[in-house]
């Protein structure tokens, strides 16, 4: 029971910081919050051609209508998906998702094995794939498609994401004994920028099970 | 000997006129990113860190979570369902938030992919998956999924916008 008013105090105060939205891990913590490097989800599954796999990387979230035209990537921001193909917890492959401001393009690096694993990072092999930042108002997504059939989006997209965050706050807060039937989902309407990649299975090695994350790191 | 060789090392770069550029890890060309955020599955940072942890927590190795986080994450879980025993994957508060402490996705490369789909767990994460409730029902549903109905579900089961069949999946925005 102590334990349980200090979590709910705990969570008071953090509600009160942020002042705002926080879930899946869109705004998780106070170093990213508001930043390009704010990653909000990440989906991995089985494409329409089941010998691929799909890694969407989604950041920037809880964007409006009327704010997603001016949300931008930003080139000092490296979007890196790690893969653990061996279950050791470490990284073998890296996927590294890379804006260049000028020309609008997102460029993709690897797969490819890291020089060093960990939190710090350089890019690594070659570009596989790019494809121009689809713009907001463009209805129809621009697809690059590069090495080995390594396919490869990046632009603004619906967020994916959805859950009654109002609800759930207020059960944690012990203002609410349960959720509402039906629910309200806290993300209906709301926008991302999302970087999807597509890769086949066979250039990821493992034996049938990988562990995958993703990071974003700031450039140093 | 591995100190002298470096000295020596040291000693011939210094002393040849002819070695102009720095070594490979010195040299100023390479940019490198530092890491800000991370993330494995859904919810993890935002439900079981206290504010002071979440920065930590985004920036530590998945290998050095489990040491850093398990034991702080038992103590979240046994606060937010004090009657935790095990939960429908049959995990006990040690097991399960073992497994949560590290946090990456497990992807099966041979099968289906899904968070949880009626038969497959924790073999990837489509778009349409009712991650929240299956989290929700880990938490606090007990040995059988069943316990605590009024928890269990946020009952939002699916996303606003429909998901395309081909690349790249996602919904155009609003």
């Amino acid at each position: 029971m102590k334990q349980k008013k200090f979590f709910i105090a705990a969570f008071a105060v953090a509600a009160i910081i942020t002042g705002s939205i926080i879930a899946a891990d869109h705004i998780d913590a106070p170093a990213v919050t508001g930043q390009t490097s704010d990653i909000t989800d990440m989906y991995v599954f089985r494409a329409a051609d089941p010998n691929n796999l799909v890694l969407v990387a989604n950041t920037q979230g809880l964007l409006s209508p009327g704010s997603t035209g001016a949300a931008s990537f930003e080139e000092n921001t490296l979007i890196e998906f790690n893969i653990d193909n061996n279950n050791d917890k470490v990284e073998d492959l890296v996927i590294q998702c890379k804006y260049d401001a000028s020309s609008k393009m997102m460029s993709i690096y690897g797969p490819a094995t890291p020089s060093a694993t960990g939190t710090k990072s350089k890019l690594e092999g070659i570009v596989s794939a790019k494809v121009k930042v689809t713009p907001y108002t463009k209805t129809t997504p621009d697809i690059g498609t590069g090495l080995g059939g390594i396919k490869v989006f990046a632009g603004p997209r619906d967020d994916p994401f959805f859950f009654d965050l109002n609800r759930y706050k207020m059960i944690i807060a012990g203002t609410a004994g349960s959720f509402n039937n039906p629910g309200m989902d806290a993300f209906a309407g709301t926008n991302v920028l999302s970087t999807v990649v597509e890769v086949p299975k066979s250039i990821l090695g493992g034996t049938g099970t990988l562990n995958i994350w993703v990071e974003t790191k700031s450039k140093i | 000997m591995k100190t002298i060789s470096i000295k020596l090392f040291a000693v011939i770069i210094a002393g040849s006129l002819l070695i102009t550029s720095c070594k490979k890890d010195n040299n100023p060309n390479v940019v490198y990113y530092e890491q800000e955020d991370q993330f494995g599955r859904p919810a993890i940072n935002t439900v079981f860190n206290d504010a002071a942890d979440k920065d930590a927590f985004n920036v530590t190795t998945p290998s050095a979570m489990g040491a850093a986080f398990q034991s702080k994450f038992q103590a979240k879980l046994l606060a937010l369902n004090p009657g935790y025993t095990t939960n429908a994957l049959g995990l006990d508060a040690a097991t399960f938030t073992t497994v949560l402490a590290t946090d990456f996705l497990n992807v099966s490369t041979t099968g289906v992919t899904t968070f949880f789909d009626g038969t497959n767990v924790l073999t990837g994460r489509t778009l349409a998956d009712d991650v929240i409730d299956v989290e929700l029902i880990l938490l606090f549903g007990g040995p059988a999924g069943t316990s605590n109905a009024a928890l269990t579900s946020d009952h939002v089961d699916a996303n606003d916008k429909a998901f395309l069949a081909a690349f790249p999946y996602l919904a155009s925005p609003w």
